[in-house]
């Protein structure tokens, strides 16, 4: 049985009278460690399908089925609290913008998903881990105004790792930073992969980045080419 | 890193509009604080001025009730006179415990303070006297022997404004006799501190009253009924019967007014803070729309975003009420002048006591009713949908 199973997904926004079909019967399936590219151009479904895929947003129809667990199934609609729980369990996130919060240092920033989850709180063997592998160890107690762009992407990353993540979902990771930025964040997903196992879906325009995939998914009008 | 310490670190973002609000508070906890403390402490004082009357009942000429109850606490000019043997049979009647002459006289000194000021003299029977009113002790001397002697017992504030020691000799206005300080009272607190006793007959001598009476105070035996005895009273003619109990109710009703302004601008406190309170939460959650949503899609439940913008909330109520509390303590003195200098009337004492369940209760209450008004932000902020704020990036 494939490690994530995604079968007839389908999301529909509406949109006063209009119904916007942002994902179609999208049915794929990913292995464990496996990184899969999901490319496409603008407004052809990518965001929505890490979306619904990464547990922020219910299919309008389809079932999904991730290390065994049903998490969506035909018309059942999760609550945000049951969306946020399987979220937080399964999946760590990395966004384009980074979102880190400028009042707490990198160190704090990374272990802010761990505030939230009490058994992970004291989880110093972790932090350090991952201040060693993402090469942050001496800007662990720097604001995120004193870091460069490839820099607030690694801490980024390195938060959405804190928790030990089955799968690390990454919407367009280089979209902010520059060629040498892009290809310093590849090789960290990729030593990632290849190192822990990580399973890793990845949105990007960027070919570059999309060649590192074992598996495309290239969408269009939400529909799966 | 706990969720108390990113709230703490959030407040540090706008560190101009956090000290505003913790402002806003502390001036809201400030006005409780002494507003309640006046509460109390004018009543109190109040009621000890009139028990340090040592009188149940006080005699004066016919006037009016409001004048006579200010002359009891205060003393004053435009002083209303009685013959003496018109009160002289109301003192010896079996009702009455104790009873006592006075006469009160109240003279410009141009040498008092800055632009000189009134001294109140009392003429007193050092028989009767000092058996009405055994709290009085003296730092120096004793009372005068017979209420003829060319001699003055001193108020504490009386001996200090003058300069005298008990043995000194001293000049009272209208007279060309010499007069000896043969005591000073310790400080009471009341009234007293202020007055300059002589001798009955001395006094009214000295100033023209001969045969003449300011009060008889009276003290009537335990199983006696008092509005019975004051209704029989009431049928002497050319006397005012002013009761202590009366004084003070009809002070306290003049004040009550003053008490419901007071209780009113107090409730309006609460409301500053509350709204201060919530305008800043909310306006701080519209400005991390994206970054809750962000939070909750790291793992934040609804439940730890409301606890978190609650948190924020809490800390600052805290902090300005515990400002408030300190600024209300340090400042009581300087509250106390200014309600002084504004009220018609204000008895001797603290008018302001600020005790621990008046802090507690500022506190608590500040610091609850700023909370109330951090539970819609929060509950706004917990609402965020991850996808609604990562969406408004795009």
């Amino acid at each position: 049985m494939p490690f994530i199973a995604a079968k007839n997904l389908t999301k529909i926004y509406t949109r006063g009278a209009e119904k916007i079909h942002a994902l179609q019967q999208a049915s794929f399936a990913i292995e464990r460690g496996e990184i899969i590219a999901v490319t496409g151009a603008s407004g052809s479904g990518k965001t929505t399908l890490v979306n619904v895929l990464g547990c922020l947003d219910n299919p309008t129809s389809g079932s999904l089925t991730v290390d065994g667990k049903i998490i969506f199934r035909d018309k059942l609609k999760l609550s945000e609290t049951d969306l946020t729980k399987i979220r937080r369990s399964i999946f760590g996130y990395v966004f384009q913008k980074f979102f880190l919060l400028p009042t707490l240092t990198v160190k704090e920033n990374i272990l802010l998903p761990a505030v939230f989850q009490p058994g992970l709180r004291a989880n110093a063997a972790r932090l350090t881990e991952i201040l060693q592998m993402l090469g942050l160890d001496k800007r662990a107690n720097h604001l995120p105004g004193q870091l460069s762009g490839g820099e607030m992407q690694r801490t980024a990353i390195a938060r959405a790792l804190i928790n030990n993540p089955s799968v690390l979902i990454a919407d367009e990771p280089t979209g902010n930073l520059d060629s040498r930025r892009s290809a310093e964040i590849k090789n960290l997903l990729l030593e990632l992969n290849q190192k822990q196992k990580l399973t890793i879906i990845l949105v990007t325009h960027n070919p570059e980045l999309a060649k590192i995939g074992s598996q495309t998914l290239e969408l269009k009008d939400g529909i799966i080419q | 890193m706990n969720i108390f310490q990113v709230a703490y670190k959030n407040l540090l973002r706008r560190k101009t509009r956090t000290l505003f609000t913790i402002a806003g508070i502390m001036l809201s906890t400030w006005v409780l604080v002494t507003l309640l403390g006046f509460n109390r402490g004018y009543e109190q004082s109040l009621n000890e001025n009139i028990e340090g009357m040592g009188f149940q009942i006080v005699l004066t000429a016919k006037g009016c009730p409001y004048e006579a109850a200010t002359l009891m606490l205060k003393g004053g000019t435009g002083l209303r006179y009685m013959p003496e043997a018109l009160v002289r049979d109301v003192a010896g009647r079996a009702e009455v415990a104790a009873a006592t002459e006075m006469l009160m006289h109240a003279e410009f000194d141009p040498n008092k303070g800055e632009n000189g000021g009134t001294i109140v003299y009392l003429g007193i029977d050092p028989q009767t006297y000092p058996a009405l009113k055994p709290y009085l002790q003296f730092n120096q001397g004793e009372w005068f022997d017979t209420d003829s002697a060319a001699e003055v017992v001193l108020g504490y504030e009386a001996a200090e404004l003058e300069q005298r020691e008990a043995g000194d000799a001293m000049l009272l206005p209208g007279s060309e006799q010499e007069f000896k300080v043969r005591g000073v009272l310790k400080r009471t607190g009341t009234q007293d501190d202020g007055m300059i006793f002589l001798p009955l007959k001395s006094a009214q001598n000295i100033f023209h009253k001969t045969g003449q009476l300011t009060m008889l105070g009276l003290r009537l035996k335990q199983d006696v009924d008092q509005t019975a005895f004051e209704e029989e009273l009431y049928t002497l003619p050319d006397v005012q019967v002013v009761s202590m109990a009366q004084v003070k109710n009809t002070i306290l009703s003049l004040v009550a007014s003053a008490k419901v302004i007071v209780l009113s601008i107090a409730f309006i406190a609460f409301l500053i803070a509350m709204f201060g309170v919530l305008n800043t939460v909310l306006m701080s959650v519209f400005e991390r729309f994206q970054e809750i949503g962000i939070l909750k899609s790291l793992g934040a439940l609804p439940k730890d975003v409301f606890q978190m913008i609650l948190i924020e909330t809490t800390l600052l109520c805290a902090l300005g009420s515990l400002a408030g509390i300190i600024l209300a303590c340090l400042f009581s003195g300087f509250s106390e002048m200014a309600i002084r200098y504004l009220l018609p009337f204000a008895p001797n004492g603290s008018l302001i006591i600020i005790g621990w369940p008046t802090l507690l209760f500022a506190f608590s209450s500040i610091t609850l009713v700023g909370l109330a008004g951090g539970v819609y932000p929060s509950l706004r902020a917990a609402a965020i949908r991850p996808l609604d704020s990562i969406r408004s990036a795009e």
